[in-house]
């Protein structure tokens, strides 16, 4: 490893990696992605060619992994404690696609900003017993101009003011929302009679030809697909953008076993390509973009020892309310979810009465979504077979007449709640795979409690006949729900905090702009930095604690990002590039 | 079609469907085509490429150049996992690096055979009883029942979309897509 082709290497290619490379070569640096996944999203060679493969078919995205990774050749295991043993399960827990475009591509695009309390939850609501509540080393208005960059550089639709809980911004959306679902008027309708706030989902999702990107036509199949005619935000437009410099070498099908170090530097790392042969690439500086599964397990097999590397593992605590209606709904119309409501973040008195009865000092919900099934073949699973099958996927109880909420609930970071190896179970190139070890906090439960009957009687309100409520992942222990269950596992695809950013090495992986301490030549870029969960998807403020710490880390100034001028495009205005 | 069950396999395999999704005023699994689904799966190596992935981005139904019955290749890795999951693992040691795998076809071959060859000739009642004796084979077969009836036609059942037709789906819309007014209406 003497000669080096490039200033930088990063480690994913979804949200957050496809950001840094935007960056880096932007400010002249050579970069090159790895990606351990497939390329089915942009032609290297011509970037302005977007390839045009994802298709609207359950049975390819939903039930036969097309995206990857594939739970056989990539498993990751599970378990609850250590009283479990080395794991309870061995297979799919909580994957994002190992694709080009990592989680961008299957995501609804869901974009929402944290709000200024989220990165001071310590300071403002106080430590909770058992868990690691903690400030971020970083505030709102710090991050504000990023998150502006960020919406402008993904495209992100969306209604400034229409949410009375949204923390301020500097500026507008660059787009209006898309079209209203017919389902989400109707609770959000509800949801406005009982007091609260509902407003339209900032989604990632264009809703006017954008960036050269055509506008999205509804399709319907847009949580857990690519799409088919790039009308998402998926990290396509930073990728391009990247490649069209010249600077960029997008690699797919390579997977990165090894940080390389010396002296307490990354010197560079070691890849594996499909034949199984292994490589070295040197580099100056190191991104690990993994996802904040993948990125844990990378530095462990690096030999990284800081103790809080893989502690403190988030989900979301995903509470699902859903009625049925006595009228069809149609939610495979849309964009999956155009409604949200911020309320159940808000610790308001009733929140605190809950708390304080259940000997907790506060509780906070998450992101209400307003959503309604939108799968046929997951429907007809729900029902049993023999003659009654036909005539209930014709009332459809389950798809088109059931309609509800998703809670994204705030989950407490807990030391015991971690990412580490698994000690036996290896994936297809021999590699020692990520295992996941998770107990819910109390908090996540009496929290789900607390606001799920709260969503009951919003349902109730719209009209439903029966509620059906459900969380992921189960509940366990004295507080066990009596209501159905999902799965052990968390399905939520918001895992994060395993490489929480701090001020101090003692109780963080990343320094303040998202250095390894052990390694300052190693940038962590995805939601493994972050410190707490808020109730919020990640991926906005992952993306803008990417562009934040990039510069940060390189000198960058902000008032040069090139989002905050040439690139402002007035609301709707298409720009060919 | 190539096909891995033998026929009398499949005339099991169509009685059996018959019970779980029979036809009513509108057509059943055996109608839509079930049969073939099932049998495109197990015999998904029969082809080139293998009826895994359908290719996309559009079947032609609402426009757009049809491309799902042009089926992806698979890196060698992926025909791994998948001809495990189908095959069974055989003993052969690549296969059994998370154990021994039991495969569809050997699962589908004892399930029918248990069923028995009379299965498509006693009385639907005993079908019922015999089918709720085979246990986990129900629970595949309901599975592969679901997906048949539903799935894009390119997998070889939902035939002439019978599937969707009864219950108001379009399936694959792109690239017309839905109108904004579709999407807000009642």
């Amino acid at each position: 490893m003497t000669t080096r082709d490039f200033h930088t290497i990063i480690i994913g290619s979804g949200p957050g990696g496809s950001t840094v490379a935007d960056e880096l070569t932007r400010a002249g640096h050579s970069v090159v992605v790895f990606e351990r996944g497939h390329n089915h999203l942009i032609d290297p060679a011509n970037p302005g060619d977007l390839i045009q493969v994802f298709s609207n078919d359950e049975l390819k995205y939903m039930i036969r992994h097309f995206l990857g990774p594939d739970p056989w050749l990539e498993p990751r295991t599970f378990r609850h404690s250590e009283s479990d043993g080395d794991h309870l399960l061995v297979g799919e827990v909580n994957n994002l696609p190992a694709t080009v475009g990592g989680g961008g591509v299957h995501a609804d695009g869901k974009l929402p900003r944290f709000r200024e309390d989220d990165f001071r939850m310590l300071s403002e609501l106080g430590p909770v017993e058992g868990a690691n509540v903690a400030d971020w080393p970083l505030t709102y208005e710090d991050l504000e101009p990023y998150y502006a960059a960020a919406e402008r550089l993904i495209g992100v639709a969306g209604l400034a003011g229409a949410n009375p809980f949204a923390a301020w911004r500097s500026g507008p959306y660059p787009m209006p929302p898309g079209p209203p679902m017919y389902g989400s008027l109707v609770t959000s309708a509800a949801a406005k009679r009982l007091g609260y706030h509902p407003y339209p989902a900032p989604t990632g999702v264009n809703s006017l030809p954008y960036d050269g990107r055509p506008a999205c036509n509804n399709c319907g199949f847009c949580a857990y697909f690519g799409c088919p005619i790039h009308a998402k935000g998926d990290p396509v437009a930073s990728l391009r953008r990247a490649l069209r410099t010249g600077r960029a070498e997008l690699r797919a099908d390579a997977f990165v076993s090894k940080i390389l170090t010396r002296h307490g530097r990354a010197t560079g790392v070691e890849w594996i390509d499909l034949d199984g042969e292994t490589h070295q690439e040197p580099a100056d500086e190191i991104v690990v973009a993994a996802g904040a599964m993948e990125t844990p397990r990378l530095l462990l097999l690096s030999g990284f020892t800081n103790p809080n590397i893989g502690r403190n593992v988030t989900f979301h605590m995903q509470t699902f309310v859903m009625g049925e209606m006595p009228f069809r709904v149609h939610g495979h119309i849309g964009r999956s979810v155009t409604h949200v409501h911020d309320d159940h973040i808000i610790v308001d008195d009733l929140a605190r009465k809950a708390a304080h009865s259940a000997g907790l000092p506060w509780i906070r919900g998450g992101l209400v979504e307003h959503c309604s099934p939108s799968h046929v073949i997951a429907e007809a699973k729900q029902y049993t077979w023999g003659p009654e099958h036909r005539r209930l996927m014709r009332d459809s109880p389950r798809r088109d007449r059931f309609l509800g909420f998703c809670m994204q609930g705030e989950d407490l970071p807990q030391a015991t709640n971690r990412v580490d190896l698994d000690p036996s179970v290896r994936d297809i190139r021999g590699i020692p795979v990520a295992r996941t070890t998770y107990k819910l906090h109390r908090h996540d439960i009496v929290a789900s409690q607390h606001h799920s009957a709260r969503l009951a009687s919003i349902m109730r309100e719209a009209g439903a006949k029966r509620i059906v409520t459900a969380t992921s992942p189960i509940t366990t222990g004295e507080l066990r729900f009596s209501h159905a269950e999902i799965s052990v596992v968390p399905v939520s695809r918001h895992v994060a905090g395993t490489a929480r950013m701090g001020t101090d090495p003692k109780t963080s992986v990343c320094d303040e702009w998202g250095r390894l301490w052990e390694a300052p030549n190693v940038l962590v870029a995805d939601s493994s930095l972050f410190p707490t969960s808020s109730g919020y998807g990640p991926t906005l403020t992952l993306v803008a604690l990417a562009i934040r710490n990039v510069h940060g880390s390189h000198g960058m100034p902000q008032e040069a990002h090139p989002a905050a001028q040439d690139r402002v495009s007035p609301p709707g205005a298409e720009r060919s590039t | 079609m190539s096909s891995f069950l033998s026929e009398g396999q499949r005339r099991i395999l169509e009685a059996a469907c018959a019970r779980l999704v029979p036809a009513d005023d509108e057509p059943g699994a055996v109608e839509a085509g079930v049969v073939d689904y099932i049998d495109g799966l197990l015999g998904a190596f029969l082809v080139d490429p293998p009826r895994i992935w359908a290719g996309g981005p559009f079947s032609g139904r609402f426009g757009g150049k049809a491309s799902f019955a042009s089926f992806h290749r698979l890196t060698a890795q992926e025909e791994l996992a998948w001809r495990t999951r189908i095959e069974g693992s055989k003993g052969i040691p690549e296969r059994e690096r998370l154990g021994p795998v039991v495969g569809l076809q050997q699962r589908y071959t004892e399930g029918l055979a248990a069923l028995g060859n009379d299965f498509p000739a006693i009385p639907p009642e005993e079908q019922d009883q015999r089918l709720r004796s085979v246990g986990p084979f129900l629970n595949l077969l309901y599975e592969h029942v679901c997906e048949g009836l539903y799935a894009a036609p390119e997998y070889g059942g939902n035939r002439d979309l019978v599937g969707w037709r009864s219950i108001g789906y379009l399936g694959d819309v792109q690239p017309r897509g839905y109108t904004d007014e579709e999407v807000s209406r009642a």
